[in-house]
């Protein structure tokens, strides 16, 4: 069980990590771009689309990603001082009232849109049209993996609520890493502890 | 104790957000769809603070309430979910969101935190309460070229609050200075923001970086004097450093000159370079050390050459424009010349044209007539350009001069110790503020759009991590990941509001809001204060993100009836919000610092230490209200 959870994960991870690489993409594509028209005074139409594109694959694949990584934005008012239990008891109901509603309607609602947009080959409105049919397909593809992913976390929950503490997740890099941090600036642990016990003396005395 | 108190706090929220929702219900004589309307945002408040994902939250909602709106009609509400996730994909102004946070990380990742932190503190060790004045001012340039408020948050305090407890700071103003630093970049630009509520409220983002440019100064501004006045009206909360901490190890070669910290530099430099006695310094040492020593007297040669160029020099087509007309044309020709002066001038400097001496005009006419009368139109640019010469404005000679009397001054007192200082300055603060500037300025200047210029600025800080040595294929793989994390995180929640505000719009939720607000008669400051109020009581449970995409939508119907500027309601709610990351009991950024800090510092010395700061916030917001100029002057003057 726990393997297939992990495969899962996997999966959703390696998706959103392919789909992170469109930041470094469009930062050299619109870079390169800003450069050849101001520059070469040669611009291109098509550049646009193709920025637009990458943005929406990249924040669309990566949400089951974040989702994997527990990442998306939550209230944390009463969250965070809930026992696990509560927790998982309070997510596992909103996972199947809202958020398996919810993305299934979406995956199936884009499978509809991104299916037509295939049967008219539709293409961008520019001077070098692109087919946007693949653009399209990002959504039914996202509402697929985030729905994947939901349906693990929904397994998680339970096994929360059944063992009383949360089952690993993988590792991954994190925004705030204090160690990572810590390294970076040069400062170490026991610095720390020897401030505090000397403060603590002068505060003392 | 502690979490139990925590509790009751998000549990009351809920209980009165019920309470309101309950009354409205059933003092309503017929439940219409726009109750129901008003009771989806109130079950969505709760269910956002019960703490599931809002975005899924808002989507799941949203898709419930469209589907009952559309009378059980499966087709339209599925279109109109697809539609919404469409257009958060295809949004122009969003795409610069990754862009920007791909930026940040890049530039947190370079690592001149630390640098930058002690180039300031030796830079301002004068000044009262320099260590504080020292984390503020790196706070607010790094907030601003990252806009990672934990990260921020993180780095001060691991590098500030130590340095600071231990030359004896209260440990509440030190927390302070740091948690109300390292949320600076949440309003100053480039800000993800400002963005945020741009596509949320169609306001142009542009105007919107212009606009907050000077109240996010502002706000670091009184922070700065507040820590100064605290720290020389009660120099125990924040003593003036020893001067041995002061001091600074000049580098073997320049201490070989031979050099003591408290020498001038010029002569010594200047004997040196002549060849007498530097044995046993390399020649190319002190060539290096000579151009750091002339380098900003060259920039203030070149900045006044440029711009008094730009200034005086008329471009000849508009004289020609104004010649035809002739004579009868005395009284008025001063305002025809002198708007193409004003106008070139507003590429080099904001002030423009505005200061200008009303008796330089008409001497400048005469001249042009008089050139005009020797010269055929077809005359050559050289004599065209020698006829539209106009003195320099007063504004030009005021802010050169004192400019050049900085300058004087800084070679006046320029020590070894000093030069130290401005070198380590050069490779730490300089290159940021060049980066923040050129972004900025390319944006507010219309040179180029916000994604362009985000694009380019996280081209500039993948530079930034190679100039510093620390640009590998982790930092940037890390970047991308965290990158792809946080505009998801936004992205998605967009797609969720858009399901959601649609739902409540078509449910009639935003007329019965409209009326209500209508019925109740205010006067224009009074919408805005309640409304204020309103958006600062959300603060405290829910985070900005949710607050901008759920409840903007239902404030901006307003606006036009109140004739309040959507930008300047936009630049209200972003000091506001400010706020709320001060806020206790839910401010993150406290329970960052605690993460880091010494263990005898406790959260409630943080979040007593944040209060003054708080309080500093709200008296932005006020002055913003008291004087709108502080927003709205640069976007006018640049826009309009």
């Amino acid at each position: 069980m726990q393997k297939l959870l992990f495969a899962v994960d996997a999966l959703s991870t390696f998706v959103g990590k392919a789909a992170s690489w469109a930041a470094l993409a469009l930062t050299l594509l619109i870079s390169w771009e800003v450069f050849s028209r101001y520059a070469l005074n040669d611009p291109h139409a098509w550049v646009l689309d193709v920025q637009i594109m990458l943005y929406g694959a990249l924040f669309m694949l990566a949400g089951a990603y974040t989702l994997s990584k527990n990442g998306h934005v939550r209230g944390d008012v009463l969250y965070g001082f809930f026992s696990p239990r509560t927790q998982a008891t309070v997510d596992l109901i909103l996972y199947i009232i809202f958020f398996l509603p919810g993305v299934f309607a979406l995956t199936w609602a884009g499978w509809i849109y991104a299916r037509e947009s295939l049967a008219i080959n539709e293409q961008t409105f520019s001077a070098t049209p692109l087919p946007l049919y693949p653009f399209k397909f990002v959504i039914p593809i996202s509402g697929f993996l985030l729905l994947l992913q939901g349906i693990v976390e929904i397994v998680r929950c339970i096994t929360c609520i059944r063992d009383g503490s949360w089952p690993p997740r993988g590792d991954d890099v994190e925004e705030v890493d204090v160690d990572k941090l810590r390294e970076m600036v040069h400062v170490k642990a026991s610095d720390l502890d020897a401030l505090d016990a000397e403060l603590s003396r002068k505060g003392g005395a | 104790m502690r979490i139990r108190k925590e509790l009751w706090f998000g549990l009351t929220f809920m209980v009165i957000v019920i309470a309101i929702a309950s009354y409205v219900l059933i003092s309503a004589e017929k439940i219409t769809d726009g109750h129901l309307g008003l009771l989806m945002l109130s079950v969505v408040v709760v269910a956002i603070m019960l703490g599931f994902p809002t975005a899924f939250t808002l989507m799941g909602m949203g898709m419930i309430f469209t589907w009952l709106a559309y009378h059980q009609d499966t087709t339209r509400t599925l279109d109109l979910m697809v539609q919404s996730a469409y257009k958060t994909m295809a949004s122009d102004t969003l795409i610069a969101i990754p862009l920007f946070v791909f930026m940040g990380y890049l530039v947190e990742r370079a690592n001149l935190i630390e640098k930058l932190f002690r180039s300031l503190h030796l830079a301002l060790a004068r000044l009262p309460g320099s260590l504080a004045v020292a984390t503020l001012v790196t706070c607010a340039v790094f907030a601003t070229a990252t806009g990672i408020v934990g990260a921020v948050v993180t780095l001060m305090g691991l590098l500030a609050l130590p340095a600071m407890l231990k030359a004896g700071y209260s440990t509440r103003l030190a927390a302070g200075a740091i948690t109300a630093g390292g949320c600076l970049g949440i309003l100053i630009p480039p800000s993800v923001l400002l963005i945020v509520y741009g596509a949320t409220a169609g306001v142009s983002v542009v105007q919107l970086y212009a606009g907050a440019l000077f109240p996010g100064l502002m706000l670091a501004g009184l922070y700065v004097l507040y820590v100064i006045i605290v720290a020389k009206l009660k120099p125990s909360l924040a003593p003036p450093l020893p001067m041995a901490e002061r001091a600074i190890a000049l580098p073997a070669e320049t201490a070989a000159l031979p050099a003591t910290p408290a020498e001038p530099v010029l002569p010594r430099l200047a004997a040196a370079l002549k060849g007498r006695r530097n044995a046993a310094v390399p020649f190319g040492y002190l060539v290096r050390q000579a151009i750091i020593v002339v380098l900003p007297l060259l920039i203030f040669i070149l900045a006044a050459v440029g711009t008094y160029r730009a200034v005086t020099i008329v471009p000849a087509e508009e004289v020609f424009d104004i010649q035809p007309i002739g004579g009868g044309y005395s009284s008025s020709s001063a305002g025809g010349l002198a708007e193409p002066a004003g106008s070139d001038s507003g590429s080099s400097s904001s002030t423009g044209g505005l200061a200008e001496p009303p008796g330089a005009e008409p001497a400048a006419g005469a001249r042009s007539g008089a050139a005009s009368s020797l010269a055929e139109p077809s005359a050559s640019a050289a004599k065209a350009n020698a006829a539209t010469v106009v003195p320099a404005p007063t504004w030009w000679w005021i802010v050169f001069g004192t400019l050049g009397v900085l300058t004087a001054a800084y070679y006046a007192f320029l020590t070894f110790a000093r030069l130290e200082v401005f070198k380590m300055l050069l490779t730490s603060f300089f290159p940021l503020m060049i980066l923040i500037l050129s972004v900025l300025g390319s944006i507010v200047y219309g040179l180029c759009t916000p994604t362009e210029a985000a694009a380019v600025g996280a081209l500039g800080g993948i530079l930034l991590a190679a100039a510093y040595r620390r640009l590998n294929y982790e930092v940037i793989r890390e970047s991308c990941y965290l990158t792809a994390k946080t505009s998801a995180m936004v992205c998605w929640l967009f797609v969720g509001s858009a399901i959601f505000s649609a739902a409540f719009a078509l449910l009639g939720g935003q007329a019965l809001v409209e009326a209500w607000v209508l019925s109740m008669d205010l006067t224009q400051t009074q919408f805005l204060i309640l409304s204020q109020v309103l958006i600062f009581l959300l603060g405290w449970p829910l985070e900005w993100t949710e607050i901008i995409v759920i409840f903007m939508p239902i404030f901006l119907p307003l606006l036009a009836h109140f004739q309040v500027d959507p930008l300047f309601f936009g630049l209200l709610v972003a000091l506001n919000l400010q706020t709320a990351f001060l806020s206790p009991p839910v401010a993150m950024s406290a329970f960052y610092l605690k993460g880091v800090a010494p263990k005898h510092v406790t959260l409630n010395q943080i979040f007593l230490g944040m209060l003054p700061f708080m309080g500093i916030q709200i008296l932005a917001i006020v002055l913003l209200y008291i004087f709108p100029e502080i927003g709205l002057w640069l976007p006018q003057r640049l826009y309009n």
